[in-house]
C-alpha cells in the first residue's frame, strides 16, 4: 500500500515525525481548518484528528472536555469528514489520521464510513476501543479503500500479542508510552526507549510514541529511539487557553518541539 | 442440557458482546479470563464461594407468595425471588464476593466499582471491608445525590466514593471513570464490575456468579408448587439480576422469560433507558449491545426515576436473547413503577428497591390477564430502603 503515510515516513530521511492531535470542532468547526493548517506551519509531518466522542473512556479530562465542547456545537462524524476534505483544498500532502472510538462508525457503517473517508482524504483511522481481534470487520473496509489501520501498543502488550498485531497494522504503529490515559503525568524516557527498540524488531513500521509528552525536552527524549512523536493534550489545552490565539501560539509551541527534534 | 455454551472463547454471544477496549486493558483481560477458568475448575474456590453465600449472604433466600397483592390483582399467582433479604439487600452481593475471591486470588489488594443505585457500590464496599482491601467506587454526581443514603453506607464501610461530574453525570460516566482508573492502576487493580456487561470475560462472569438465585429457584419452585412457574419476571438495567434468575430457566422452553426495562416518562417520549426496547446495536464500555444513541452514534442521555436502571446499553446475553426469541423485554413507566412500589408496600409489608419495582409493575400488567392457576416468579432484586429520599421527594416531602 502506498498512501501520504507511507510517504510521509519514507520521506523524513533520519528526521523524526511530528504528530500532533487536535479535536475536530473544538472550540468550534470554523476554527478546526485554521488550527490545522497552524499544525503544518508549525513542522507537524502527520496530523491526528479526534473525532469527538460522548464517552472517551481512554481519555483524561483535557480531550474529554474538548469532545464535549465539540459535541455541544454540534460536530459529527459526518462534518469530521467534510473538515478534512476542506483541510484537503489547501493542502495535498500532509496525511490525516483520525482517531476516536468506534461506535460512531459502527453507526455510520464501516463500508460507508470507510470510501467517504477516503474521498474526504483521510489516511488513517485509529479506534481506541477497537483492538485487533475485534477489527476483522473495520480493518478489511479501510484497507479496501487504501487507509491505514493504525493499532495501538501499550507497555502492557506481551511481544507474543505485539507480532500478531504487527500482521494487521499500516502506515505506524502507535506505542502507548504509560499505563494511563491521555494527558496523564509524566513518562520515563528509558523506559520507553527500552521497550520502543523491542519493538522494532518485531515490528516493520514506523513506531510512533504518544501519551505524556508534554514540552520540547520530553519529544526530544522520546525521539531519540522513536520514529514519531504524538503530542496531544498539551495542544488541546492551549486552544482551551487561548481563543483566539489558538492557531498563532500552536504553531509557536510546535515550531519550538520541531526545533527540538531537528536539533 | 443448555441449549447454548456461550459466550465463545472471544467473548461473543452471537454478534454480541466482545472486547472492545484500549490496548492497556487487553493483557489484563486475558489473565482475568484465565484465572477465571481456574478458579471456576477449582473445587475449593467454588466452596468458598458457597460458604460464603450461605454463612455471609444468607443464602438460600426464600420465595414468597405474594398472596394478598395476587388476590387483589385477579389473576396469576406472584411469587417473590426475595434477594432484598441478602446482606446489603439486594442480588449485587452475590457477585460481588465471587469477583472479590478472586481479586484475592490473583493478588489483588486494590478494588474498584463503578455503581449507580448504590448498591453495587455498598456491596463491593462491604467485600472490601470483608477481605481486607483498599476499595474505591465511582458514582455519578447526580446518583450520588440521589442515592445519599448508600453513599454514607459506603464511607461507613471505608470505601472511598468519588463523585463523577463528567457526561450525563449517571452510571455510564461512573463505568467510564471506572474504568480510566483501571487503566492508569492496571497492575494493583481488580475491578469488580457490577454488572452483566462490559468486556468479556464480564458479562460471563458476572452472569455465572449471580446464577445461584435461578438455580435456587430451579428447586425451590417444584418443591413450593410440584412445578416450574410459567413466567420469570427481572428489571432489566445492565442486566445481572435478570440473567441470574433466566439462565438456568433458559432450558426450561416453558418458562417465559420477561425482561423489564425503565420506560421513564414513556419509550415513545424519548425520556427512558430501555435499549432493548427502542435502541439499535452498537459499541460502548467494551461490548456490542443494544444502545441508546443517536443517529451519529453518539450514546444518548437516560432518564429513570431508577438510578441502577438509568444506563443506556444491556448486558450483550440480553441482547443475544432478544434476539433468539428466548426472552421477551417490555417497559415500565417511572409511575407503574412507583404504583407497584406503593402496592408492595400495602399489600405484603415489603419495600422494593425502585428497580425490583419495574419487574413488579409488569407483574402487575400481567396477572390479571391469566388465569389464578397461573404463576409469575418476579426477581425482587433489592430492598427499597435506599429509595425512600427519592420516593418522598416525587411527592413533594423532604425527610
Amino acid at each position: 500500500m502506498d498512501n501520504r503515510i507511507d510517504r510521509c515516513f519514507a520521506g523524513l530521511q533520519g528526521r523524526k515525525a511530528l504528530i500532533p492531535f487536535i479535536t475536530a470542532g473544538d472550540p468550534d468547526a470554523t476554527q478546526t481548518v485554521p488550527l490545522m493548517q497552524a499544525l503544518v506551519a508549525g513542522g507537524a509531518d502527520i496530523i491526528e484528528l479526534g473525532i469527538p466522542f460522548s464517552d472517551p473512556m481512554a481519555d483524561g479530562p483535557t480531550i474529554q472536555r474538548a469532545s464535549e465542547r465539540a459535541l455541544q456545537r454540534g460536530m459529527t462524524l459526518n462534518k469530521v469528514l467534510a473538515l478534512v476534505a476542506e483541510f484537503r483544498q489547501h493542502n495535498q500532502h500532509t496525511p490525516v489520521v483520525l482517531m476516536g472510538y468506534l461506535n460512531p462508525l459502527e453507526a455510520m457503517g464501516y463500508a460507508e464510513f470507510a470510501a467517504a473517508a477516503q474521498a474526504a482524504g483521510v489516511d488513517g483511522v485509529l479506534t481506541v476501543d477497537c483492538p485487533p481481534e475485534e477489527a476483522d470487520e473495520l480493518a478489511p473496509a479501510l484497507q479496501a479503500q487504501g487507509l491505514a489501520p493504525v493499532f495501538l501498543v501499550a507497555p502492557t502488550t506481551p511481544l507474543a500479542r505485539v507480532q500478531a498485531l504487527a500482521k494487521h497494522a499500516q502506515g505506524y504503529v502507535y506505542y502507548v508510552s504509560l499505563k494511563g490515559v491521555t494527558g496523564a503525568a509524566t513518562l520515563d524516557p528509558q523506559a520507553v526507549a527500552q521497550r520502543v527498540n523491542e519493538l522494532k524488531t518485531l515490528i516493520p513500521l514506523p513506531i510512533g510514541v504518544g501519551f505524556g509528552i508534554r514540552d520540547a525536552a520530553s519529544a526530544r527524549a522520546i525521539g531519540e529511539a522513536a520514529d514519531a512523536v504524538v503530542i496531544g493534550s498539551r495542544l488541546v489545552e492551549e486552544i482551551e487557553r487561548s481563543g483566539a490565539q489558538a492557531a498563532h501560539n500552536l504553531t509557536e509551541f510546535l515550531s519550538g518541539i520541531r526545533a527540538a527534534l531537528d536539533a | 442440557m443448555h441449549p447454548y455454551d456461550l459466550p465463545d472463547e472471544r467473548g461473543h454471544f452471537g454478534r454480541y458482546g466482545g472486547v472492545f477496549v484500549a490496548e492497556t486493558l487487553m493483557t489484563a483481560l486475558e489473565e482475568l479470563k484465565t484465572e477465571y477458568a481456574k478458579a471456576k475448575a477449582d473445587p475449593a474456590f467454588m466452596a468458598e464461594f458457597h460458604h460464603e453465600l450461605a454463612h455471609y449472604v444468607g443464602r438460600p433466600s426464600p420465595i414468597y407468595h405474594a398472596q394478598r397483592w395476587s388476590a387483589a390483582l385477579g389473576g396469576a399467582q406472584i411469587y417473590l425471588k426475595r434477594e432484598d433479604l441478602n446482606h446489603t439487600g439486594a442480588h449485587k452481593i452475590n457477585n460481588a464476593i465471587g469477583q472479590a475471591l478472586l481479586a484475592r486470588r490473583m493478588g489483588k489488594k486494590r478494588v474498584i466499582a463503578e455503581t449507580g443505585a448504590g448498591q453495587h457500590g455498598v456491596a463491593t464496599a462491604t467485600v472490601a471491608a470483608r477481605y481486607g482491601m483498599e476499595c474505591i467506587v465511582y458514582m455519578g454526581a447526580e446518583d450520588v445525590q440521589r442515592q445519599a443514603p448508600n453513599v454514607f453506607r459506603m464511607k461507613l464501610l471505608g470505601a472511598t466514593v468519588v463523585p463523577v461530574e463528567s457526561g450525563s453525570r449517571t452510571l455510564k460516566d461512573a463505568l467510564n471513570e471506572a474504568m480510566r482508573d483501571w487503566v492508569t492502576n492496571v497492575d494493583s487493580t481488580f475491578y469488580i464490575l457490577g454488572t452483566a456487561a462490559g468486556p468479556h470475560p464480564y458479562p460471563m462472569i458476572v452472569r455465572d456468579f449471580v446464577s445461584v438465585i435461578g438455580e435456587e429457584c430451579l428447586t425451590q419452585m417444584p418443591a413450593m408448587l410440584g412445578r416450574q412457574p410459567d413466567a420469570v419476571v427481572a428489571c432489566v438495567g445492565g442486566g445481572s439480576n435478570a440473567i441470574g434468575i433466566f439462565y438456568p430457566y433458559i432450558p426450561h422452553p416453558d418458562v417465559r422469560l420477561i425482561g423489564v426495562e425503565a420506560g421513564g416518562d414513556g419509550v415513545e417520549t424519548g425520556r427512558h433507558a430501555a435499549p432493548l426496547n427502542a435502541g439499535r446495536p452498537g459499541v460502548l464500555h467494551g461490548a456490542r449491545m443494544y444502545l441508546m444513541q443517536d443517529e451519529n452514534g453518539q450514546i444518548a442521555e437516560t432518564h429513570s426515576v431508577s438510578a441502577g436502571l438509568d444506563y443506556p446499553g444491556v448486558g450483550p446475553e440480553h441482547s443475544y436473547l432478544k434476539d433468539i426469541g428466548r426472552a421477551e423485554y417490555v417497559a415500565v413507566t417511572d409511575s407503574e413503577a412507583l404504583a407497584a412500589f406503593d402496592d408492595l408496600c400495602r399489600f405484603e409489608g415489603i419495600i422494593p428497591a425502585l428497580e425490583s419495582s419495574h419487574a413488579l409493575a409488569y407483574a402487575k400488567k400481567l396477572a390479571p390477564t391469566l388465569p389464578a392457576d397461573q404463576v409469575i416468579l418476579v426477581n425482587l432484586s433489592g430492598r427499597g430502603d435506599k429509595d425512600i429520599n427519592t420516593v418522598a421527594r416525587m411527592r413533594g416531602l423532604e425527610l
